[in-house]
């Protein structure tokens, strides 16, 4: 067959051999983690602004365009409200239900939605990435920075929900900032590790709702999480209330409210989520990066 | 005769689409999808395409090279994988620096106005903010999308295809580029754009180091190549001078 007619220089060097003597790189060869973050940095107003296209996108069809940002958390809470408040009365042990539950269902819904979002972020964007060139880690990022803008509107609900029902507003609530961040480390990691996994696997997809209701019903989201103590004991309880979500939903109730039924002492909560934060955060991040050439494929 | 020095090597590559969701009617049943679970055999589901099947070239710094071929001879995927957007399955692919793919397909958002598209694409091609805001006015006159009226404020699902394929055309050529990898950018747009776009290109073309172009039109090919590559279903059919390769695509396409 007529391969190379008029390219070959007769130099008797193979191909591999020619293309290290000019100095050219390996198209699929995969920068090393600290040029990766680097890239990724550089990459930063990308993110940002594909964020943000991200969000104004998904609501400029509807007629109230952001004010959903608002509205979705309220309904949201209103339903919860009327079946576990109301209906179920499972609020029995706390005495202001209505914040506590909230503050459960906002944060609850942070992660639920990233994980969903990044799971999707590479098989719904091949049109994107075949095109350009960027670190591929830009997009499960700019997920969780979409969401934690809508977590932002959803704050704001939540901290007048938390006042309106006779909370008082004390130095405590400046501690929601460092769990917001360390939850939206811990998110990024699973929007990372979801990413690659989604793009291997499709099938993962429609696993997703499944161990998400598992993990809302294993986060005392719903009830007050001192049913776990009732019922379990020994190990299985400390694997419970280990569970990060349940840590970081416990340490927001915590700085919003007084007098709220921990899980357990303040310090060991802030430590747990310290760890899962990194943990999550960074094992997802490397998770991503080995597979930052093979997204293309699809 | 000085050394030629080389820019693109590919050596041996393959290329498979593995593609899911692609089942015959019949085989869709759960009972059809356990079976084969249990079975063990691969899921009549996902289906392979081999789309590149085993080619090697070199290209060197200073040449324009043109690729033809027939629909769905893997053109396109094979300037994807030389801009490492694909990855190979087999073999190996060597580039000087990084190439640029221009393709008129850069996805962008269909529900965001034309102007922010442009910061969008021009962010993701890595440019820094202070130089978007510097080539913006200047792309969106290029594209000419508000010759009729202020268009680049609306969202892009409002364009015509023309419109979209111009924008997007003059969004990846406001870069320079070391090898420039030119996807049919060529034939988008109206004969006013084409020229206007063909003058871009030759002044892209003059500033990168090599050029690859794929296109279905001939003239094209040989106002800017000097090398054809002629591609059939993933093989090299044939690679040399424009005028000898295209004299044999055009005995096999009138057969």
């Amino acid at each position: 067959m007529p391969h190379t007619a008029v390219a070959d220089s007769d130099t008797g060097l193979t191909l591999k051999q020619l293309a290290e003597k000019h100095g050219l790189s390996s198209a699929g060869a995969l920068p090393s983690l600290p040029a990766y973050t680097r890239q990724l940095w550089s990459y930063r107003y990308f993110i940002s602004s594909y964020a943000n296209a991200k969000i104004t996108s998904s609501l400029g069809k509807t007629r109230l365009g952001t004010l959903w940002q608002l509205l979705t958390p309220l309904i949201n809470a209103a339903v919860y409200y009327l079946i576990f408040g109301l209906i179920l009365n499972t609020g029995r042990g706390v005495e202001n239900f209505i914040p506590y539950l909230c503050t459960g269902v906002f944060l609850f819904g942070f992660t639920q939605t990233v994980v969903g979002a990044g799971t999707q972020s590479i098989t719904g964007n091949l049109g994107l990435i075949r095109a350009l060139h960027f670190p591929r880690a830009s997009l499960p990022i700019a997920v969780v920075l979409t969401e934690l803008r809508n977590m932002m509107a959803a704050m704001a609900v939540l901290c007048a929900i938390v006042l309106i029902s006779g909370e008082p507003l004390t130095l405590e609530w400046f501690l929601m900032v460092p769990t917001l961040l360390l939850m939206s480390l811990f998110n990024a990691g699973l929007a990372m590790a979801g990413a690659r996994l989604g793009s291997r696997f499709t099938d993962i997809r429609q696993l997703i709702p499944f161990v998400m209701r598992v993990w809302l019903y294993g986060s005392a989201v719903l009830y007050p999480v001192t049913r776990f103590e009732q019922v379990l004991s020994g190990w299985p309880l400390l694997v419970v209330e280990a569970n990060p979500l349940l840590v970081f939903i416990e340490l927001m109730r915590h700085s919003l409210m007084e007098n709220v039924p921990l899980a357990g002492p303040v310090w060991l909560l802030w430590t747990e989520a310290v760890a899962w934060a990194l943990v999550v955060g960074l094992a997802g991040y490397v998770y991503f990066w080995r597979g930052e050439k093979g997204y293309g494929r699809g | 005769m000085a050394e030629r020095v080389p820019t693109i090597v590919v050596d041996d590559a393959h290329i498979v689409y593995r593609v899911h969701g692609s089942a015959a009617a019949g085989s869709t049943t759960p009972v059809a999808s356990l079976r084969r679970l249990i079975t063990g055999k691969r899921p009549a589901a996902v289906r392979e395409v081999h789309a590149i099947k085993g080619v090697t070239l070199v290209a060197y710094r200073g040449e324009a090279i043109g690729l033809i071929g027939s629909n769905g001879s893997g053109k396109s995927t094979l300037l994807r994988a030389i801009a490492g957007l694909l990855p190979v399955d087999r073999g190996h692919i060597y580039a000087a620096g990084q190439p640029s793919l221009l393709g008129v397909n850069a996805a962008l958002m269909n529900d965001l106005p034309g102007e922010r598209n442009v910061v969008l694409g021009c962010l993701a091609m890595g440019m820094s903010p202070a130089e978007v805001k510097a080539k913006t006015p200047e792309i969106i006159e290029f594209s000419g999308i508000n010759e009729r009226g202020d268009f680049s404020s609306l969202p892009m699902r409002t364009y015509s295809s023309g419109m979209a394929a111009r924008l997007r055309f003059s969004i990846a050529a406001a870069k320079k580029h070391d090898v420039l990898l030119i996807d049919e950018a060529l034939a988008t747009g109206d004969a006013k754009f084409r020229r206007r776009s063909e003058q871009r290109v030759r002044d892209l073309r003059a500033e990168a180091g090599t050029v690859f172009l794929v296109s279905h039109s001939e003239q094209s090919i040989r106002d800017t190549c000097e090398r054809t590559i002629w591609l059939e279903s993933g093989v090299i059919r044939s690679d040399g001078p424009t005028e000898d390769v295209l004299k044999e695509y055009d005995t096999y396409m009138r057969k």
